[in-house]
Formats: C-alpha cells, structure tokens, sequence
C-alpha cells in the first residue's frame, strides 16, 4: 500500500468563518483519506480552548490575556460584519437553518476522523494558555513538527 | 435501473457532512456493492465525482427527483482500489 497523501493547516486566525474553513478543508480531506493535521498558533489556538473557564496558576498578565481573548470555538468573532458579536449570532441562525455544522462540531468530527490537532506550545506561553485550559486528546508541537508533516504535505494552507 | 446495496440519506446536510458520511458507509459496504446516496446539497455531485475517481470507486450516475438527488457508486474490488 502507498503512503497515504497528507494535508497541513496552520490556523493562526482567531475568526469563527476563518476558523470553520479550516475545519471543513479538514474534514473534507480526512474524507479524501488524507492524513490530516491542523496546526494552530497564536489566535487560532483560542478554537481549542474549553468553553468552561479553568482552574490554573497564571501572573496577572496571562489572566488578563485569558480575559480578553474568546474562550472556546463557539465564542470567535467573525473576520467581516461582527457588528460587536451581533454578527456572529446572526450567521449562526442561518447555518442553523441550512444545516452547516457549527465550528464546535466541525473540530469533534475532526477529530473523529482522527485529524491531528496540534497546539503551538511557543505561542501559548505568550498568550498565558496551558494545557489543561485546551481541548483533549490535541498534540502539542513546535514548528520542526509541523514541518516535519508539511514538507511531505501534499495540501498546505495557512488561514 | 440500478438497484442499490444500500442507502444513505444526507437530505438537508451541508458541506463538508455528505462526503463525510460517504465515505463512513463506503468503508462498511464490501467491494463491488452499490451504494445510493440522497443528497439535497447543489455542489455534492462535483464532490462526489471527485472523491469517487481518487478513491478508485465507481461513479455510475445521479438521477434527479423533486430536488433530490439520488447518486450511485459501485465499491472498487480489492484490486482496483487505489493506493
């Protein structure tokens, strides 16, 4: 059996539509029977974090950090027409209506096709994030990890 | 007339969810058989011709019916599959 074919997506954008474009390719080219991995860092790792606030040690700076940036996929702000979060709301009422998965479902089902999910470890020291505040069952890697996977990537994008 | 081995339904479904569920009942469904699929989504027929052609699988033909749209694809043998 040949090597299966590979894709790499480096998420960097915090931004929900971004975000839920960088799932769908994702999922699109687990289907493709691509080995998938999803590699986020600085304001794309804020997909990965739980909804529910965590109980860490942090200084004041990365508490301050933790309190501004959005806490989990489903609480990202849209990259057009955000409207102070109004957006956000409005197109979550139309994707409901033509059955587009929200971004929460798109990372599960992700990860159900066993897509990898890496979170960029130098980056979370400068946002204050730590693994406990982030989603289970992701990796955790740097840049010679990603592209490790990259070079061998037949479908490279960075969002 | 093509008779179907079995059935999936992703009426309503959006993009990326048909082709990721054909690709779940493709894998549980033994060479050679046919699969129909029942898609509402406009774009799922280019989706699916692609997918099919790199996954060695056969795209044998859509019929259209009330906005439905019914696609047939025969499992590869063993040996045709790709990879």
């Amino acid at each position: 059996m040949a090597k299966r074919k590979k894709t790499t997506i480096v998420l960097f954008s915090g931004d929900y539509d971004k975000a839920m474009a960088a799932y769908i390719i994702a999922n699109g080219a687990a289907a493709y029977d691509h080995e998938v991995t999803v590699f986020h860092t600085f304001w794309g790792l804020n997909a990965l974090r739980k909804a529910n606030q965590v109980d860490v040690k942090k200084g004041v700076l990365e508490k301050l950090f933790g309190k501004m940036m959005p806490r989990g996929a489903e609480k990202l702000g849209l990259s057009k027409m955000n409207v102070a979060g109004f957006g956000p709301k409005l197109i979550k009422h139309v994707m409901k209506k033509h059955q587009a998965l929200p971004l929460t479902q798109l990372i599960e089902t992700a990860q159900e096709q066993e897509v990898k999910l890496v979170a960029c470890t130098m980056t979370m020291d400068l946002l204050g994030l730590q693994e406990k505040e982030l989603l289970d069952g992701i990796d955790y890697a740097g840049v010679a990890a990603y592209l490790g996977d990259a070079s061998e990537g037949n479908v490279n994008l960075f969002i | 007339m093509i008779t179907a081995d079995k059935v999936l339904n992703v009426k309503g479904l959006a993009c990326p969810m048909p082709i990721v569920k054909t690709k779940k009942a493709m894998e549980e469904l033994f060479p050679g058989k046919i699969l129909e699929i029942q898609a509402t989504d406009r774009g799922f027929k280019a989706d699916l011709e692609a997918w099919t052609e790199n996954a060695g699988h056969q795209f044998l033909g859509t019929i259209e019916e009330n906005s439905v749209w019914k696609h047939y694809v025969q499992k590869a043998s063993d040996v045709e599959e790709k990879q």
